[in-house]
């Protein structure tokens, strides 16, 4: 048992819930070192991405990371856009005909997210941006498969490694985005890309909102 | 905060709104996805010139597409780059079998969707070309940031570049005339006081009555150091300076003087502060050969300036003069 595209269908609504209850957190963060946008463009382009997703049938869970992809891809602006359509159309060819998506395909998607997210923000560890969040997430996912987890064991590691990571990039001097102009100005706060990384794994990893919890909208095992 | 509007979520859309009211002889805009193109269309061969950027710039861009200049301007949310359909749109309108010619401006998330758009253009078999502006000289550690950011230079490119498309150059000339003046031309800013995004609602920064901040970008964003108020003398030459040093300008150059306003310094101020740029310039045996002056490259309703010099040659000259019509150079025409 794994992901199917209901649960990822599911897990994008939580996503979207969850980005907007931290948008000002995030503009918080963005104001810190960038220019406070984070929080607003990620919200109008998730709420956008909502409305896609309640539009018709969806035929599996590459094809929803497509269409999540391509709506934010022409609704967020900012580096943020590209970042992260590139990090799902990604995640989509890595998974192309999965009806469900087991544990491996899970480390699979977030390494081929990773590998986007750096080809297109030429970005490495440490230069505090989300390329912080999805490194160690990857590399939790890839652990835990190894020790036999399931679906959600993996997606489990990989947020709580995400979070770690993003909380690490506090002390980071930006060397990317706009947060990098700043250069020593920048250390002593979180990276706000990174800190929307997590969220998001976090979203999916959880099991949605307990009173309308439906049977076979979470990841199983 | 105090501002002029109904909704900050539809700020731009309704600004958009008012420009193609006013200025139906010269443009159109459409506003899903926001694109403001030329009326005038672009002739058959000709390169299509087009930008884009966040709102909160004007005039830039919009306020320079017209004949001699954008053939079309992607504006995105305030402060924030447009998204790539924008940039796709925009092509497809206003490209007439010369190709495009994307300027853009060195800040992460314009640099990263226009690429995409170019991706996409690309395989629809349209030749497209892009030139980054990164005229700022406040960005010296390059090579451990997202490098220089575009800032006043980009009006000069998109002028300059604009003229060249007028009188028929080919894309890939263009392409080397933006890259020339690109290459010629340095900048920096101050403020005095931060600027407020509509949907944030609260200053980009905090200063001091008697504080000033130096280097900083047009996004309301910090810049390198925060420094007294001093004397107009002092505050210039704290931005020549570096500008003049960087390239390096020598004796015998000639240039085009941009003193341009953050958006809330009055015409008053920043006369003040052109004259004595020219002095400083005069000094230094650099000749002032066209000047520019005002509002162009602005950062919402910040007080504030930024100076740029550009190293003109003879045919950059003429560009320059060629004629332009746009909402806001207008000359010649």
């Amino acid at each position: 048992m794994g992901c199917g595209v209901d649960e990822v269908v599911a897990a994008f609504h939580r996503v979207a819930e969850v980005i907007t209850a931290h948008r000002d957190e995030l503009v918080d963060l963005d104001r810190a070192i960038g220019d406070g946008d984070h929080g607003e463009n990620l919200t109008r382009g998730f709420t956008a991405v909502r409305a896609s997703l309640d539009e018709g049938e969806h035929g599996s869970p590459a094809e929803v990371l497509k269409l999540v992809a391509s709506t934010l891809i022409s609704t967020v602006g900012g580096a943020a856009g590209p970042l992260y359509g590139t990090a799902l159309l990604r995640a989509a060819k890595a998974v192309p005909d999965r009806v469900e998506l087991g544990p491996e395909d899970v480390a699979a998607a977030l390494a081929a997210a990773l590998e986007g997210v750096v080809a297109r923000g030429r970005a490495e560890a440490g230069d505090k941006t989300m390329v912080d969040a999805l490194v160690p997430a990857v590399a939790a996912a890839e652990r835990a498969v190894g020790d036999g987890g399931d679906t959600r064991a993996v997606l489990a590691a990989a947020s709580a490694a995400a979070e770690t990571g993003a909380r690490e990039t506090a002390p980071l001097v930006a060397r990317k985005g706009r947060a990098s102009y700043l250069g020593e100005r920048s250390a002593g706060h979180l990276d706000p890309g990174a800190r929307s990384t997590a969220l998001v794994l976090g979203a999916f990893a959880s099991p949605g909102p307990s009173p309308s919890r439906t049977p076979g909208k979470e990841c199983e095992g | 905060m105090k501002k002029i509007l109904n909704d900050p979520s539809t700020v731009v859309t309704d600004a958009l709104r008012g420009l193609a009211l006013a200025h139906p002889e010269l443009l159109r805009v459409s506003t899903d996805p926001a694109v403001v193109t030329r009326v005038e269309p672009t002739p058959p061969g000709a390169v299509a010139v087009v930008s884009g950027g966040g709102s909160g710039h004007e005039p830039l861009h919009s306020g320079f597409v017209g004949p001699g200049m954008l053939a079309a301007a992607c504006p995105g949310p305030v402060f924030t780059s447009p998204t790539p359909d924008q940039v796709v749109a925009a092509v497809r309108e206003v490209e007439a079998g010369g190709g495009a010619l994307l300027v853009v401006k060195n800040y992460t998330g314009d640099v990263l969707n226009f690429e995409t758009a170019a991706e996409l253009l690309e395989a629809e078999g349209v030749e497209v070309r892009t030139v980054v502006v990164d005229d700022d000289v406040a960005v010296t550690d390059s090579s451990f940031t997202a490098g220089r950011r575009g800032v006043g230079g980009t009006v000069l490119v998109e002028k300059i570049v604009g003229a060249a498309a007028a009188r028929g150059d080919s894309l890939d000339r263009c392409a080397e005339i933006a890259g020339r003046v690109n290459s010629q031309v340095r900048s920096m800013g101050l403020a005095l006081s931060p600027c407020v995004v509509p949907h944030v609602g609260r200053p980009s920064f905090e200063l001091g009555e008697d504080e000033i901040e130096i280097g900083i970008g047009i996004h309301g964003e910090p810049g390198r150091e925060r420094i007294p108020l001093e004397p107009a003398d002092g505050l210039v030459r704290r931005l020549l300076e570096p500008v003049l040093d960087d390239l390096p300008f020598a004796s015998g150059d000639e240039v085009l003087l941009f003193t341009n306003s953050m958006g809330g310094t009055p015409p008053l101020e920043l006369y003040l502060a052109h004259g004595i740029a020219e002095r400083l310039l005069a000094e230094r045996g650099i000749r002032v050969r066209r000047s520019l002056v005002g509002p162009y490259v602005t950062s919402l309703e910040m007080r504030g300036i930024s100076v740029s010099v550009l190293r003109l040659d003879d045919e950059l000259t003429a560009l320059w003069d060629a004629p332009v019509r746009t909402t806001a150079l207008n000359w010649g025409s």
